[in-house]
């Protein structure tokens, strides 16, 4: 049941495109790739924040700092996406590397500002770099290229090839996910949550073992980042903006703290609620209050006030208590 | 006397005008099992936490098998054959027994740094916990989460976890806290099989188990060592008496 049930929900993923293709509703593609991409960046959160309990708050830097250096890339005329991607990892790992070495050295709602101060500094770095649009952001011409004879097959232009190439990567991340989570580091990493005054007390370099974790979830940030700015073909400083930071982490406790597809529940449940609310009228609802979708926010902050009454374990929480009956 | 595995000169802790450790100076031989008693306030988990790492000292020295260690971080000292138990247990209570005692067997057995073969797998981790397991007397809970064991199972999965870093100096604070007279008789004969194995640092209150167990006897009042010898020695100490022991000086 644990195996098969993640293949089916795999499989309809890779039907869903087709479908949506022969219904001539392929604005649904890239719907769906956007909601893959934040659920890679939640899940990369979900590992520090749910395997790790480092209440990161800066999130947004990490996926704001990989899609800034994809794009330059693709501006400055160096367009292949196997340079590119692997840069913006680079780039977001090396500045999870320099924050974290800071910022672990801190405990509780400290740890939360100091990272929320770092993704602030770098937001306001983006703003200030003139030469990449400053805070106009910075339109893409083009998508990344996979070369090596690939594009006329994969042409990530087209919104089908990008989809299941984000897809694959989503898929990757998380098989390496779960791997982690079930061998060694992974489970020093969940008994440092746990106890970590312990960890040390058994022999641990506990301080060690967060920081590599943090630069991971940065290094899978940042691709989340990449791949957000070939979706949208453009990047801005709101990319990093606290409320961003905020978006991944409210992903993360609607999902599911500390399960493995928390992120990807989390990223579904909160881009579907708001493209529920925001952009189809509800008959009723338009009914009972016309003016509702001026105030969708509202009916997220309700969707999250149940899942933290009602909840606790998000929605993979859900799911889990059927499976176990 | 052997030679000192341990050597404390002249530590001295204060937290704003609060003297916590005095000028503590102690050894403890290799081998032994020494005890530190003292009344309550004494400063003897205050010591415990600074000769195990977790807290640094103001001044003075602590040499641990011909080393400084006094600036070394606490899992350096762990690596180094140094480890502590809690007085207020400290497990994981999520992780079953099993799980616990790997965990602290992982530590001091390869690399941590591995991201990809599922830790279950390794066998060898899981047979050395049982082994620890068995050792401390939890050899039939090896699945139980540890938050689920009775109080006293915890404070022996408590031992098992110090026991299980393949210490040369086992500092133990309080084993028997909250015991139950058959669980302490347990425990005792715990620690009394460690003797010639490891070299305990005992601090507890039980006055039957430190006088059963103990080699030597230090005696710890407002901070510092104010009397060190035998279980006999201590015992015809009429300073000792006075500050501390009173009528509960076994006969």
């Amino acid at each position: 049941m644990r195996r098969v049930l993640p293949l089916c929900v795999l499989l309809l993923a890779i039907a869903f495109p087709l479908a949506m293709q022969a219904i001539d509703q392929a604005y649904y593609v890239t719907m769906a790739s956007r909601i893959l991409i934040y659920g890679l960046a939640a899940t990369s959160l979900n590992l520090i924040l749910g395997y790790g309990g480092m209440i990161s708050f800066g999130h947004a830097a990490f996926v704001g700092a990989g899609a800034y250096a994809a794009s330059v890339m693709i501006v400055e005329g160096m367009t292949s996406a196997w340079i590119g991607w692997p840069l913006a990892m680079a780039v977001s790992a090396l500045l999870a590397l320099a924050i974290g070495a800071i910022s672990l050295r801190t405990r509780g709602v400290y740890f939360i500002m100091i990272t929320l101060a770092f993704a602030q500094m770098i937001y306001y770095l983006t703003v200030s770099m003139k030469a990449y649009g400053g805070d106009e952001g910075l339109t893409l011409t083009q998508r990344a290229t996979l070369g090596f004879g690939l594009d006329p097959h994969l042409d990530l232009r087209d919104d089908i090839t990008f989809y299941y190439v984000v897809l694959a990567i989503l898929t990757a991340a998380l098989f390496f996910v779960s791997r982690l989570v079930n061998a060694r580091f992974g489970r020093v990493l969940q008994a440092i949550r746990e106890n970590e005054p312990r960890m040390e007390a058994i022999g641990y370099p506990t301080l060690r073992y967060k920081l590599i974790a943090f630069v991971l979830a940065g290094a899978l940030g940042g691709l989340a980042g990449a791949l957000l700015a070939g979706q949208n073909n453009y990047v801005n400083p709101g990319m990093l903006h606290w409320t961003e930071s905020g978006k991944l982490m409210i992903m993360v406790i609607l999902g599911g703290v500390g399960h493995l597809y928390g992120g990807v529940f989390g990223a579904i449940g909160l881009l579907g609620l708001e493209e529920l609310l925001a952009n189809h009228k509800i008959a009723w609802l338009a009914a009972l209050y016309p003016n509702y979708q001026q105030h969708s926010l509202l009916g997220v902050g309700l969707a999250m006030l149940a899942v933290v009454l009602y909840a606790p374990q998000g929605i993979a929480g859900i799911f889990r208590r059927k499976n176990h009956g | 006397m052997a030679e000192a595995l341990l050597r404390v000169q002249a530590l001295e802790k204060r937290f704003g005008g609060v003297v916590a450790t005095d000028g503590v100076t102690l050894e403890v031989a290799r081998g032994e099992i020494h005890a530190l008693i003292g009344p309550n306030g004494a400063g003897k988990t205050t010591l415990i936490a600074q000769l195990s790492g977790s807290l640094a000292p103001d001044a003075g020295r602590i040499v641990f098998d011909g080393a400084d260690i006094t600036a070394m971080p606490q899992h350096d000292r762990v690596r180094a054959g140094l480890s502590r138990s809690y007085q207020i247990t400290s497990i994981f209570r999520k992780f079953s027994v099993r799980d616990n005692l790997s965990l602290a067997v992982q530590a001091r057995s390869g690399s941590s740094l591995a991201f990809w073969r599922p830790v279950a797998a390794e066998t060898a981790l899981a047979d050395e916990a049982a082994r620890i397991a068995a050792q401390v007397g939890l050899g039939e809970r090896l699945d139980a989460a540890a938050g689920s064991l009775a109080h006293a199972e915890q404070r022996s999965l408590e031992v098992g976890l110090a026991l299980a870093t393949n210490a040369k100096l086992l500092l133990l604070d309080e084993p028997m806290a909250g015991m139950g007279p058959d669980e302490s008789q347990r425990m005792i004969a715990l620690i009394q099989g460690l003797r010639g194995a490891v070299t305990v640092l005992l601090v507890e209150h039980d006055m039957d188990a430190v006088f059963r167990l103990a080699d030597r006897i230090s005696v710890l009042v407002n901070g510092a060592v104010v009397a060190t010898g035998t279980p006999a020695e201590i015992r015809a100490d009429a300073e000792v008496r006075r500050a501390y022991l009173g009528d509960e000086v076994p006969a």
